[in-house]
């Protein structure tokens, strides 16, 4: 069982560098797509940077050299850890990032946590019962993946922070302020994992294992809890990614809507006035954040899935 | 009393009526068969045995009592002290019955743990004692392994030591061998021989006759959710007193001289009434008395208005030896060889050093277990697989090693049947268009290619009706039909047949074997026909070759092979085939 | 797969054909403009002459929805069209020419899905500025890989097929047996998909719009409305319920479209 799993780890970690990698390249490849000049790029729109300055941006960049030695250099200032400048906002591209990486992250586990909760408990209630149930659990999973994530914050708002006054408007202060936007965001990741996971309950229910588990005098509840949710589960593996993508692309929106600061807030700031180095570092963590989740899932699965082993 | 008493079980889906008016007793020590086709209500009746025939089944009977309890007012809790504990049930194929992400020791032990037979801490060793008792060797290593790394023996054993657990006095097996390789098989039904002489009462599910043959005590034969036939063992299968009972056993093949029609022809009855006997469809004897109302149930015996001994099938023995004298070699494989990579990273070989000729006008059977090649040795043969080694001829020019542009004027005289039809079918088309795409490749056109297709649909025995529909609308033995006609519309010299009836009923079997001799003395086709089932092999087989682990062990004529095998693994395979079935030959 | 009832089907049929009707012919249903400003009505509730009410510029909300559809719908369809045929044609190629296009192909297809849609949706922006062609460029560019794999994956199940070796078997030249087996089975999940991928893109239109990375003020799309009315929301809750509940009408009914063609294929089709 180690040998396998050793081997599975080594195989996913050299996976994950590549995408990495691929990121970076990327990242530089969007740089050099944008026509003009590099630094006027890298300054912004709005720069009145002094020749001088610029003359520092091109030496700090190694725009002097061709663009392989350039694309070298970007790797290796990568590798130190180094995301470059962002000259808007006068800061390191880390130290901006890191600023916000809290609120976010706290967001996007409460989130988590909650769609976890709502799609396990909804697909347990309604896996293979009576029809209307059945009915209501699907239109309530419709609606959510149907809804864009801004407007369901615009009705929780209007009706829990407007009308009731319930929780506060905007801001990332205290416990009652995460409440609307990690609900926003955990609605519609809330749908698809109920409807996936519903559809894998049913599926192992209908197995000749479940029949075999309830010939042996389990119950019906033991066969869902014992046997069948490890199998739906399984599918799950292959969500990750969208998983991973849908709560960080939708804490764009959620904290625009709420005004909470954070990544998605950054971001949106980022694009807004084409600061280049802050949006490249936005992507990379992105990417550090995918690879990092999807590798860990990925090393569960091998110890939830026997049969993963040996393939 | 008997240990099981079903009087009068009646169980309903919404629109079908699954099983009609069973009765049947079982005692300790005694084993009872149900033998039946698809939708004969067989396992329906297992499973309502330990109430589990569904949330949408309705269940009645006059009595269903075990032990002297009565059955049929139970509740799912009180199904639950039943179920395991007093009747266990083994479902076909342990690779999907046990729960693949669990160990085998927690599938065997969770019997122990729902009834609380032993001690938490005694339950380990209790797994062991269950897995030793049931021939798994190594047994503590065993316990710890996950389903899927047992093999296809052991884990059926596995899964018989879970139902076991509870130590039920009840052991019922639906297709407890299905899955499994004839040498497999029998160490299997050596095991549930053995349960049955220490006192388990067995009721076996079965498709066949013959694994039926060599452990019942009684058999009970249904048709349409009808036991239509009763009694014990050797008097049911030497003589059959009802026509379904008759046309079953006949439809086994290689238990009678070859030539012999498998299947009876098909009359086309008035469909009978709710009450009437549901195979009076098919029957010859059948009048309005059947389809208006079965007879009462017989304690014993057929359960027939007009039962009668079976009538002797005419031996045809223009359908065994070839019209034509078999002649110059089509395909000569010498000396292939193909290695692949196994999952977990090694190679093996699936074909060594295999060699064989395939000539004008003869049926050459290539019998072996799963994963002995043969199917392997067949897509070389067809120029699907490069071999690693050796060559393959065709019509006398180099076949193997070519591009597929240098093969393709000779693709259309060499022609497969294969196992999974459905599958070799475009999914998008109808059967007019999978067939004539093939009759295309002979260059008709328009009219005269529907003629063509119709002309095929005629001599596989389809009706019209199916030209439009979808293969995956059609039942299995039609979809063989269509992929039978598909392979002769291109009129090929070689026709390579992989398991072509390994997934059909054994009725259905019948007919699409008699199909395919019927056409190979049409059409003087030579035949390479690949099939797990030495009987199958036998009765269509001129010439046979034994494959074992990639080689050929032994080969000769089909008789030679069977009445004096010269090799110990052939001789294996034949001794463990199940006591024959049916009438004497 | 569940069965959606026939009559949810039919009327959610008939609501995209509304929503087309509006964003070809927005004059088939309102004769009220939707930019012309009239401050004296600003932010009027819902009733009377304006049965959705007003935003804070006077506007008709009703005939700002109305025309909405059209910039909402039709950069999410050109969105969709263009990435369901970069898609297919990159999936196609990489399956097809195996090799070296492949594995260049998929490792790239790799690193843009490590990315979350929305932020590959930003970069586009971030190099090509905003507004609405370059919105339908970055969604399509998002959903581009996702459907590459898809295909690539589909035409390598479909060339190992039975039916296509039964088609090699009849020997049926290479560029026929491809066209004729290889293409119509690869591509038809993609077309079924894209159905449900049309709502996905309505959803990120409206989003980018949303975030003022899209359609540009006084133009009617609902989620620059969504943007703009909700800063009134304490006062008036009309300017920014009504274009999300259009977002959802029209997402709910291009889903469950969607859906009933998929399960219409997969039983046509699956074994």
């Amino acid at each position: 069982m180690i040998r396998p799993l050793l081997r599975g780890a080594a195989h996913r970690v050299l996976a994950a560098l590549a995408v990495l990698l691929g990121a970076a390249g990327l990242a530089f490849a969007a740089l050099q797509l944008i026509p003009g000049d590099p630094v006027a790029i890298i300054l912004g729109p709005a720069t009145q940077a002094s020749a001088q300055v610029q003359a520092a941006i091109r030496a700090e960049y190694g725009l002097d050299r061709p663009v392989l030695g350039q694309f070298l250099h970007y790797l290796g200032r990568l590798a130190t850890g180094d995301l470059g400048r962002s000259y808007q906002l006068q800061r390191q591209v880390v130290d901006l990032i890191g600023d916000q990486l809290g609120p976010t992250a706290e967001l996007a586990l409460a989130a988590l946590v909650l769609a976890v909760a709502i799609s396990v408990g909804s697909a347990i209630a309604t896996a293979g019962r009576r029809r209307g149930l059945k009915a209501v659990a699907s239109g309530w999973e419709l609606l959510a993946v149907s809804s864009p994530p801004f407007w369901v914050g615009i009705l929780l708002l209007t009706v829990f922070s407007f009308t009731l006054r319930w929780f506060p408007v905007s801001g990332a202060e205290d416990f009652s302020a995460l409440v609307l936007p990690a609900l926003t965001l955990a609605l519609p990741v809330a749908g698809v994992l109920s409807q996936v996971l519903r559809e894998g309950l049913e599926a192992a229910l209908a197995e000749p294992f479940a029949v075999t588990a309830r010939a042996r005098g389990l119950s019906r509840t033991a066969v869902r809890a014992r046997h069948a949710l490890r199998h739906a589960a399984v599918p799950l593996v292959t969500l990750t990614g969208w998983l991973t993508g849908s709560l960080l692309g939708g804490a764009v929106l959620v904290e625009t809507v709420f005004g909470r600061p954070g990544i998605g807030a950054l971001t949106l700031q980022a694009v807004t006035n084409k600061d280049m180095p802050l949006v490249i570092g936005l992507v990379l963590l992105s990417a550090l954040v995918f690879v990092v989740i999807s590798t860990l899932v990925d090393l569960l699965y091998l110890v939830v899935d026997p049969r993963l082993r040996t393939r | 009393m008997s240990l099981l008493v079903v009087d009068g079980l009646d169980v309903a889906f919404p629109g079908v009526h699954a099983v009609r008016d069973v009765s049947f007793t079982l005692d300790a020590g005694e084993c009872l068969a149900i033998v039946g086709e698809s939708g004969s209500g067989k396992s329906v009746t297992a499973r309502t045995l330990v109430g589990l025939a569904g949330d949408t089944a309705t269940v009645r009977a006059r009595a269903l009592t075990f032990d002297g309890r009565d059955l049929t007012g139970v509740r799912e809790a009180g199904w639950r002290r039943v179920r395991g504990r007093e009747i266990g049930l083994v479902l076909q194929d342990a690779l999907v019955s046990l729960d693949p992400l669990r160990t085998v020791g927690a599938e065997v032990g969770e019997a122990l743990r729902v009834h609380g037979v032993v001690d938490r801490a005694d339950r380990p060793a209790r797994v062991r004692e269950l897995l030793d008792g049931v021939g798994v060797p190594e047994p503590d290593r065993r316990a710890r392994q996950y389903p899927h790394q047992l093999s296809g023996g052991l884990r059926q054993r596995a899964l018989i030591a879970s139902a076991l657990a509870a130590a039920p006095r009840l052991l019922i097996a639906d297709e407890p061998t299905t899955a499994l390789d004839v040498t497999v098989q029998a160490q299997v039904l050596k095991l549930l021989r053995r349960l049955k002489d220490e006192g388990t009462a067995l009721l076996l599910i079965s498709h066949d006759l013959s694994v039926v043959a060599g452990i019942a005590d009684r058999v009970a034969v249904m048709y349409g959710g009808v036991v239509v036939e009763h009694g014990p063992v050797r008097e049911v299968l030497d003589d059959p007193r009802h026509p379904y009972t008759q046309a079953l056993i006949a439809a086994v093949p290689g238990t009678r001289p070859r030539g012999v029609r498998l299947s009876i022809t098909p009359v086309d009855g008035a469909a009978p009434g709710p009450d009437g006997c549901p195979y009076a469809t098919r029957c010859a004897r059948a009048d309005d008395d059947c389809r208006a109302a079965l007879p009462a149930h017989p304690t014993s015996g057929p359960r027939c208005r007009h039962p009668g001994p079976a009538e002797p099938a005419p031996v045809e023995p223009d359908r065994i030896a070839p019209a034509s004298v078999v002649g110059d070699a089509l395909v000569e494989v010498t000396g292939i060889a193909k290695r692949f990579r196994a999952p977990d990273r090694t190679w093996y070989d699936a074909v060594k050093d295999v060699s064989f000729t395939l000539a004008r006008g003869e049926t050459l059977g290539l019998v072996g277990e799963s994963g002995s090649g043969k199917t392997t040795a067949a897509r070389i043969a067809l120029g699907f697989a490069e071999p690693d080694e050796g060559e393959v001829r065709l019509f006398g020019e180099p076949w193997s090693g070519l591009r597929e542009r240098a093969r393709r004027a000779r693709r259309t005289r060499i022609q497969t049947v294969p196992q999974d039809p459905l599958g070799s079918f475009d999914p998008r088309y109808p059967v007019e268009r999978v067939i004539g795409e093939a009759v295309a490749r002979t260059g008709r056109r328009g009219a005269d290619r529907r003629a063509r297709v119709a002309d095929l649909l005629d001599r596989v025995g389809l009706s019209r009706t199916v030209l439009t529909r979808r293969p995956r609308e059609l039942s299995g033995g039609q979809r063989q039909r269509v992929s039978i006609a598909r392979a002769l519309a291109t009129d090929p010299d070689v026709l390579v047949c992989d398991e072509p009836v390994s997934a059909l009923d054994v009725s259905i079997q019948a007919q699409i074997l008699d199909l395919l001799l019927d056409l190979r003395r049409d059409t003087g086709a030579a035949v390479l026909f690949i099939s797990h089932d030495l009987g199958v092999v036998r009765h269509v087989s001129d010439r046979v070759a034994v494959m074992k682990d990639g080689a050929i062990v032994e080969t000769g004529p089909v008789d030679d092979v069977f009445d004096h095998p010269r090799h110990d693994y052939t001789r294996e395979l034949l001794s463990a085939l199940p006591a024959r079935a049916g009438a004497a030959t | 797969m569940r069965r959606t009832p026939r009559a949810a089907v039919v009327l959610c049929g008939l609501i995209v054909v509304v929503l087309a009707l509006a964003a070809v012919a927005p004059g088939l249903f309102t004769s009220v403009s939707p930019i012309e400003a009239d401050p004296v009505n600003a932010l009027r509730p819902p009733g009377g002459g304006h049965w959705l009410g007003t935003d804070e510029l006077g506007r008709d909300v009703f005939s700002r929805v109305v025309h909405g559809a059209r910039s909402s719908l039709s950069v999410g369809l050109g969105a969709i069209l263009v990435a369901v045929t970069a898609g297919a044609l990159l999936g196609i190629a990489a399956a097809l020419g195996g090799g070296v296009a492949d594995t260049v192909l998929m490792r790239l297809a790799d690193v843009l899905l490590s990315l979350p849609e929305l932020m590959i949706a930003l970069l586009v922006i971030a190099v090509l500025g905003p507004g609405t062609g370059n919105t339908m460029i970055a969604i399509a560019v998002s959903l581009v890989p996702g459907y590459a794999r898809m295909v690539r994956a589909e035409a390598l199940v479909v060339r190992r097929s039975g039916y296509v070796e039964a088609a090699v078997g009849l020997g049926l030249p290479r560029p026929v047996l491809i066209a004729r087996h290889v293409l119509p089975n690869a591509l038809g999940p993609l077309l079924v998909l894209a159905t449900v991928g049309f709502g996905t893109a309505i959803i990120a239109v409206s989003g980018l719009s949303f975030l003022g990375l899209g359609a540009r003020p006084p133009a009617p799309e609902w989620g620059t409305m969504l943007s703009s009315g909700r800063k009134f929301l304490a006062v008036a809750w009309w300017t920014a319920v009504f274009p999300g509940a259009a977002i959802t009408l029209a997402v709910v009914s291009v889903n469950v479209v969607g859906r009933r063609l998929q399960a219409a294929f997969t039983k046509r089709t699956s074994a």
